[in-house]
């Protein structure tokens, strides 16, 4: 299982514990983990379904840069990381 | 001569003036224009602006005597046609000057300026910026790609220490993207945020020196060695080529934007802390500065004359100076307040409670 976790600010807002989904895409993998919690999903994602802009997402610790897309496979047992970047302010 | 303040503001630049034990405060220069850094040069009585149009972009002005003239702006070299460049949190990292965030003597030479940009730039003028270098062997680090926004969509230097017993020595601060040192004039660079600790980033890379986010650097000018960071996650000490302290002295909290060094005494700092990341405003509403006494050991917390309940005020980087004396504090805050911290802080006064937000203060004399 991939293990998806959202940044501890976030929790302020909106309930988003960590959660164990499939591997595939990291599309299909983030779209699984707010089938847990759909509220999260606007949080995360924009109106275009890309990354919000002042979110960063590591996969085993590596940065995403395909934040549109979001096409990149993510292998079973890996770890998604949802960051707050601090270009946000 | 009289004591003068600069305060860099939202709607233009300040001067405050000390005339026989009172204050008085000038009209803005650049009225209703975002001023983002001040500079005054004793060396030939050149005051410099530095200043975000917004609509039309980043410019510099010198005033030599009564008349402000506009000097070249930074320049960036640009990358080859249809390539873009990422940050290190994969956003795009145009080569495009957004904004000047710090301005420092260089007393190598008459009129020598190091110039701090957002999107993480060095520049250097020799001719009190009437030209502009680009510091290209620190853009040319291999881990620059690992750098990312702090604050701005892009990176950016905001401290630059030039070590006063050597020139060649010049220390920056980087959001996000660590500590850089040169000694040998800006030839050479390394990253020396060992030991500094990123809370915001995946545990194993917490302690990559090239994601740290040092807020604002301060050193002792009388003993240099000893630097001070203000930290996004907490307060951090450093001498010499040691590797950097965490501070964990008892505090109302260790998250905050500016810092300042005594100019003689290494052991004394100043910081303004404020609810951690997600919040950024005083803590319980009250507004409290931080000094250490004892180069970390403990804190002592300085309220008398700042607001007790219902502030907002949020301190930026720039936002706390420290005069040559060791014991005049001067402080701006989001809130367009400015306040004169006596006795190294014991005692503060409001000496302005309407100005724009301010994004720097800095002591001319």
């Amino acid at each position: 299982m991939v293990r998806v976790t959202f940044p501890s600010v976030l929790q302020r807002h909106v309930a988003c514990p960590p959660v164990d989904v499939d591997g595939g895409t990291l599309r299909q993998v983030l779209e699984a983990a707010f089938a847990h919690q759909p509220t999260v999903r606007g949080y995360v994602l924009d109106d275009a379904g890309a990354l919000r802009t002042h979110l960063t997402v590591f996969v085993d610790g590596v940065v995403v840069h395909d934040r549109a897309r979001l096409a990149q496979r993510v292998p079973a047992e890996a770890r998604v990381d949802v960051l707050q970047a601090l270009s946000g302010g | 001569m009289p004591r003068q303040l600069l305060i860099a503001t939202r709607k233009g630049l300040f001067v405050l003036t000390e005339r026989r034990g009172a204050w008085s405060l000038s009209e803005p220069e650049f009225r209703g224009v975002p001023v983002s850094m001040g500079c005054f040069d004793p060396r030939d009585g050149s005051l410099y602006a530095a200043l975000d149009h917004g609509h039309f972009g980043v410019k510099l002005h010198r005033r030599n005597g009564t008349r402000w003239r506009e000097l070249p702006a930074p320049v960036y070299p640009q990358l080859p046609k249809g390539k873009v460049e990422r940050e290190g949190g994969g956003r795009p990292w145009p080569r495009s000057l957004r904004l000047v965030w710090s301005l420092e003597l260089d007393p190598r030479t008459p009129g020598g300026l190091w110039c701090g940009t957002i999107p993480g730039g060095l520049f250097h003028s020799a001719d009190a910026g009437a030209s502009w270098t680009f510091n290209a062997p620190l853009w040319r680090d291999p881990n620059r790609s690992k750098w990312s926004g702090g604050g701005y969509d892009t990176p950016g230097i905001h401290s630059i220490l030039v070590d006063p017993r050597d020139p060649q020595h010049v220390t920056l601060g980087i959001s996000c993207g660590g500590v850089h040192v040169t000694r040998d004039g800006g030839k050479n660079w390394r990253n020396e945020a060992l030991g500094l600790r990123a809370a915001y980033m995946p545990k194993a890379q917490a302690f990559d020196v090239d994601v740290q986010d040092p807020h604002r650097l301060a050193a002792c000018r009388g003993a240099p060695d000893r630097v001070w960071c203000q930290h996004h996650n907490g307060i951090f000490v450093r001498d010499g080529d040691k590797p950097w302290r965490e501070v964990k002295a008892k505090a109302v909290s260790r998250f905050g934007f500016a810092c300042a060094a005594h100019p003689h005494d290494r052991d004394v700092a100043w910081f303004v802390p404020a609810e951690k990341d997600e919040c950024r405003v005083p803590v319980d509403g009250a507004l409290v500065v931080l000094r250490t006494g004892d180069g970390g050991r403990t804190f002592t917390e300085l309220r008398s004359g700042l607001p007790q309940q219902h502030a907002y005020d949020l301190v930026w980087r720039h936002g706390l100076d420290v005069a040559s004396d060791g014991a005049t504090l001067a402080m701006g805050s989001t809130s367009g307040r400015l306040w004169l911290g006596r006795e190294g802080g014991e005692q503060w006064q409001e000496l302005a409670a309407n100005l724009p937000p301010i994004a720097a203060v800095r002591w001319v004399s």
